[in-house]
């Protein structure tokens, strides 16, 4: 595969690329360029999904038996809940966003950087720190609880809890400081000529899941917070002993955690959004419906928090409602699902890399997804509450889905983000790896629950053996391909082939600029007024479009650095756009 | 202090307009954060009813009174600094900010002696609870949540004093013109917060 | 009488409907997709709906991907750089389409929804001719106490063919008490009852798991529903407990049905789970010592002393009396009226101002705590023999006078009466 030889802009000025900008260890911890902060992030959350991927690993390896394998049930119990608390707090949520968001988020919007660099520093930092209070648990004995932190569970356990809690608020405090700059970027930082329609999906996405961390996560660092004072100081929030409830403290839970599914799987959405128009070489088949189904997610995802709790003893009228309300929010999944796919008729396809993660998205999101309109379902959930088969559902959406998207823009945003392409052939080999592991991993599990296997059982009946040994087996091939998808990503990284600005022929904003991009995004600040799917323009005319400048004029970086006009009344501004 | 655009930003307006609105989206995940405490409190309140009401006429609704005006008027100097500076009278920002904080700090005083009262009642949450005229599950939730909401709330005045005497500062070295003053502007929305949640703590712990 | 008779006897009992539904395609989709054997008549139902789901489900993602291969087969060009065909216009769906699609999703959801929902709340409301049994779940162990007085730990003994309702709390943690073969699950909370309720069709034995995370010992905190044929349960009563041979269950799992490890497994006596410890509390398992639940309460009641406030024939006191009490609408202080279900009863005794019945001072003190789940249970048992014994009369119009009849009326536990702050009666 050759790098194109076109130039879309003419570089102006020779400004180095933001690897080479500046060097030494201090230019990258205290950096407040966004792609540096980005890097930064990638490498804490892959190193999150690797150990998070070696406790899955130790937890299906002790599974292989029905008694004892490799460790006791205390150290399972722990391990579990390590596993669950790592992966959702430390990878998922974080991934997409704060590595593939904070990279190219500014720069599809046309801008500098993010709205407020030093919180997105501040941001990584508290990510860091919250990693190692909820890692330092481990030190302290370990917490045995259960991502879920059911009290009075929760409560009664001798382990240390509190620093897990503590960790988790510190993230969530992160989180919000990334939604907030997300938020406020999407509003007031977009280039010129960008309306709202004409946005990437991708950034629809990120503004999507921004607003779900913004008014999700508060509730659920509350809700942490009294489960940690509970356990402490023994206030007895949700402990029944003094008149507590312990199913209040579910409802704030699953107020916060369902939505955090969605954090999860919105991003893995533009992603996919992204790849589809890019490699099918056509605009995807409806623009508004992705973006309006995006925000119609957000939104509804917050009411449906009550299909967790079917069996929790709440009153059938609740439980209807909250029934037909996950009804709805599958219909805009659905709706996504269809778009997709019916982009690609008459496209001109370029089948690769992240085409494949595309369709292995394909099956596992739709079926991951039906079955979770299958649990919604109440009658059916009751016999699937707390079983495998919800276990093996959510690992759809979560692996299947939001893994594997990060894998597909891992690959898709490689050259841009390093300027060099990966090898093809070992990035299609790992991709089809992955997606069998991942199959012989969690397909097994769906029987398992239908058999009825409850979930978290160190011991189980011997009948549920061969489907557990099945899926071990195809954990240790999923852990595997991983490995080596990443670590074919990182030999490229030093030899692969060099890339162009726009190797795939996007018309997406972010292939605009020189790969990897210069230190301040773009020479010029771009005038982006046509639609980043519009594939009827010829690459060069719309990096034409795109250099061309308004009324506004250029303005060249230097000019920026010394401007303390007072602008309040400055004539450009009236034509701002302002939200 | 010469103040330089960040690159980022093509102009003051949009810097002025991002800060402004990312106060705000912060206030936003704030007023969950007490939302959570507040359906807390709706879920307990009507598992026992009777109990609340009966804590809430054990409150002294003077403290409560007194020092919801007391932020109310906060609230009005706080807003008259803007006025203030808005309006090239940035001499008398300092001297407003100063009468805000202390304000503030009247307030915690304030709630310092009731929770002195409450202390000396036994009316202390979870198991420190011992106050013998009220020996009920429901008045032991109640006052559960009414040390962790009324507690989170002073943490929140803490950090809003700071904020108020931060800006003192800067106000008092005239960091503050009427063209660009949004820090001012953003702290002083912090502060409205605190008053915010406060008007809605107030009935619901010490008048019905 | 042998116990394959009994066996028959119990599957003559049987729901018609289930032999009738149970063809071989309901037969063959259940072992395909690894379901267990349907225990109840609603357990053949919900099945139904399952297949109709996951086969949707399963047909659903294939033909999607399916379809996006085809699409991506004829639209692919040779190379990333070569071949780009922009000449083709990119067509949108037309709007009709969109709407038949959204649509006949949306129809298809609801119609699981509307079959989900009534299968839900058929699983939830128990019909009212009701066999109770009273469940305790602890860490980790099942226990089970008996309308007739008799206590087992870890195994449910249950007739064939009878509805049985569960009344279960917790005296810790969350559990969730799950029985496979008959779909059905309920969270057994701490301080607070629920129920659930199976009409078992089939005698055989039926695993218990506690499928909410409670501990160390959450995937051993197994049980087993022993089944037992009307006959054989009329023997077991009888017998107090003796002489119940449950009978063996079958195997479910396709390809191990046969399977001679897992037949042992689920013969083997005691119970299922070879990692099953004996729970540490078994000396409280004594099922030669049948007490009548109205007897233990009417003791327990004594013990107490709540008979010094609330009397059993209809007599006026200082608290409601207890007859005629159950299922009446009983006036509320705070204003307002509930049904003294089992519900309101327990939360009486553990929790008594949170409701308090209109016309009555605030006096009693809380039992929780005080009061096992068992002695809580039998003193409900105790209230309900009472329910038709006299109606309850009208609350006297004045609150009755907080005076202690007398030095020997004040127990060690008579509360000093608050004060009448909160007492104002209507």
């Amino acid at each position: 595969m050759s790098a194109t030889s076109q130039q879309p802009l003419p570089v102006l000025a020779p400004e180095p690329d933001y690897l080479r900008a500046e060097s030494g260890v201090w230019s990258w911890l205290g950096t407040k360029d966004h792609k540096r902060i980005a890097l930064m992030f990638y490498v804490s959350v892959l190193l999150s999904l690797g150990l998070g991927g070696l406790f899955a690993l130790a937890l299906r390896t002790e599974l292989l038996t029905p008694e004892r394998t490799v460790m006791d049930a205390i150290t399972y119990n722990r391990m579990f809940t390590l596993h669950g608390v790592v992966m959702v707090w430390l990878f998922l949520i974080p991934s997409i966003p704060t590595v593939f968001g904070n990279f190219v988020l500014p720069i599809m919007l046309g801008a500098r950087d993010l709205a407020f660099p030093r919180l997105n520093l501040a941001s990584f930092y508290l990510y860091v720190l919250g990693a190692v209070v909820t890692l330092g648990s481990l030190v302290a004995g370990g917490v045995d609880t259960g991502w879920t932190f059911y009290p009075p569970y929760a409560n009664s356990t001798p382990l240390a809890v509190e620093p897990v809690v503590i960790g988790i608020f510190i993230l969530g405090m992160s989180s919000i400081f990334t939604a907030i700059n997300f938020i406020v970027t999407v509003h007031t930082l977009r280039a010129e000529g960008m309306t709202w329609m004409r946005m990437p999906l991708f950034v629809w996405a990120i503004y999507g899941t921004s607003i779900i961390m913004l008014l999700a996560t508060p509730v659920l660092g509350l809700a942490l917070l009294l489960v940690g004072l509970d356990h402490g100081l023994h206030l007895g929030l949700f402990d029944p002993g003094v008149g507590g409830d312990p199913v209040l403290f579910q409802h704030l839970f699953w107020f916060y955690s369902h939505p955090a599914v969605y954090i999860m799987i919105l991003p893995a959405m533009g992603v996919i959004s992204e790849v589809v128009p890019t490699f099918a070489q056509r605009r995807p088949s409806s623009y508004t419906l992705i973006a309006i189904s995006t925000l119609g997610i957000a939104f509804v995802g917050f009411l449906t928090w009550g299909h967790h709790m079917f069996v929790a003893g709440m009153s059938e009228f609740d439980a209807g409602v909250f029934g037909i309300l996950s009804m709805f929010v599958a219909i805009f999944s659905a709706i996504k699902v269809f778009t997709w796919t019916a982009s690609l008729y008459r496209g001109s396809i370029h089948f690769n890399t992240p085409l494949l993660y595309f369709f292995g998205f394909l099956f596992l999101f739709t079926f991951g997804g039906m079955t979770g309109v299958a649990v919604a379902t109440q009658s059916l959930d009751v016999h699937w509450h707390d079983t495998y088969f919800v276990v093996a559902h959510f690992h759809f959406i979560m692996v299947g889905g939001s893994l594997t998207a990060f894998l597909a823009a891992a690959h898709y945003w490689f050259p841009k983000m390093f300027g060099r392409m990966y090898s093809e052939r070992m990035g299609l080999l790992s991709a089809t790896a992955v997606f069998i592991g991942f199959n012989l991993t969690f397909l097994p599990q769906f029987l398992l629950g239908n058999a009825g296997m409850p979930r978290r059982y160190y011991s189980y009946p011997p009948e549920y053996q061969w489907l557990n040994v099945l899926s071990t087996g195809g954990a240790w091939l999923l852990g595997a391909s991983l490995l080596v998808s990443l670590g074919h990503l990182v030999i490229s990284l030093k030899w692969g082939e060099k890339a162009g600005p726009n190797p795939w022929h996007s018309r997406s904003f972010e292939w605009l600029t020189s790969s990897p991009p210069i230190q301040h995004n773009f020479p010029e600040t771009p005038r982006l007024d046509y639609s980043p799917y519009d594939y009827t323009l010829s690459e060069e005319e719309a990096a034409a479009r795109a250099a061309a400048r308004g009324q506004e004029g250029p303005v060249p970086i230097g000019a920026l650095e010394t401007a303390t006009l007072p602008s309040r009344t400055s004539p450009t501004d009236a034509r701002l756009p302002r939200e | 202090m010469p103040l330089v655009l960040d690159e980022q930003y093509s102009s003051w307006a949009r810097r002025e307009h991002a800060l402004r609105f990312g106060m705000w989206t912060f206030l936003a995940s704030e007023i969950l954060l007490f939302g959570g405490l507040f359906t807390l409190y709706a879920g307990y309140r009507t598992m026992y009813p009777a109990a609340f009401e009966e804590a809430i006429r054990h409150n002294t609704v003077a403290y409560g009174t007194v020092n919801t005006y007391i932020l109310l008027t906060s609230s009005f100097t706080v807003a008259l600094t803007v006025w203030a500076v808005r309006h090239r009278r940035a001499r008398w920002a300092p001297w407003l900010l100063l009468a805000t904080a202390l304000q503030g700090m009247a307030f915690l005083v304030l709630k310092g002696f009731e929770y002195r009262e409450h202390i000396k009642e036994g009316a202390l949450p979870g198991p420190f609870y011992h106050w013998a005229e009220l020996p009920t599950f429901g008045a032991n939730r109640f006052y559960t949540l009414y040390w962790v909401a009324t507690g989170l709330h002073a943490l929140h005045v803490t950090a809003g004093i700071g904020v108020l005497l931060w800006m003192m500062v800067r106000a008092a070295r005239r960091a503050y013109t009427a063209e660009r003053h949004v820090m001012l502007e953003m702290g002083t929305l912090y502060w409205h917060l605190v008053d915010v949640v406060w008007i809605f703590l107030w009935p619901l712990l010490y008048l019905s | 009488m042998t116990g394959t008779m009994a066996s028959h006897a119990g599957q003559m009992l049987a729901d018609p409907a289930v032999t009738a539904d149970g063809g071989w395609f309901n037969e063959a989709l259940r072992r395909i997709l690894f379901l267990p054997a349907q225990g109840t008549t609603l357990a053949a139902d919900i099945d139904h709906l399952h297949y109709f789901v996951i086969l949707t489900t399963m047909a659903g993602a294939t033909l999607i991907t399916i379809l996006g291969g085809l699409l991506v087969f004829k639209y692919r060009r040779p190379s990333v750089d070569g071949g780009i065909q922009r000449e083709r216009p990119a067509p949108k769906p037309p709007l009709w389409l969109e709407v038949m699609v959204i649509s006949f999703l949306l129809g298809l959801f609801c119609l699981w929804w509307m079959i989900g929902f009534r299968q839900y709340v058929r699983i939830r409301v128990p019909p009212t001719d009701t066999m109770d049994v009273y469940v305790t779940a602890k860490q980790w162990m099942w226990k089970f106490a008996y309308p007739d007085g008799h206590h087992t730990i870890a195994k449910l003994y249950v007739p064939a063919g009878r509805p049985v309702k569960l009344i279960m709390t917790s005296r810790d943690v969350i559990h969730s008490f799950y029985v496979r073969e008959f779909r059905v699950k309920q969270d057994v909370l701490p301080g607070r009852y629920t129920t659930l309720w199976f009409t078992a069709h089939t005698p055989g034995t039926y695993r218990i798991l506690c499928a909410e995370y409670c501990g160390a010992g959450h995937s051993t905190m197994r049980g087993e529903v022993v089944v037992l044929s009307p006959a054989d349960h009329t023997r077991w009563l009888s017998s107090g407990g003796e002489g119940a041979e449950p009978q063996p269950g079958r195997g479910w799992l396709p390809g191990r049905s046969g399977d001679r490890k897992t037949q042992a497994a689920l013969q083997a006596p005691g119970l299922a789970g070879p990692s099953y410890v004996p729970p540490a509390t078994v000396d409280e398992f004594n099922p030669r010592e049948p007490l009548d639940p109205v007897l233990t309460g009417q003791l327990v009641a004594a013990e107490q002393g709540c008979l010094r406030c609330h009397t059993l024939d209809g007599t006026p006191h200082i608290g409601p009396t207890w007859a005629g009490l159950y299922r009446s609408v009983v006036p509320l202080a705070g204003g307002g009226t509930v049904v003294a279900d089992e519900a309101y009863l327990t939360e009486s005794m553990m929790d008594p101002l949170a409701r308090l019945h209109a016309g009555y001072p605030p006096v009693m003190p809380t039992y929780f705590g005080i009061l096992e789940p068992g002695q809580t249970a039998a003193i409900v048992e105790l209230i309900k023999s009472l329910r038709d014994a006299h109606p309850p009369p009208a609350p006297a119009e004045p609150a009755i006078p907080i005076i202690p009849e007398g030095p020997g009326a004040t127990g060690a536990r008579r509360p000093s009466p608050a004060p009448s702050r909160g007492a104002e009666t209507p």
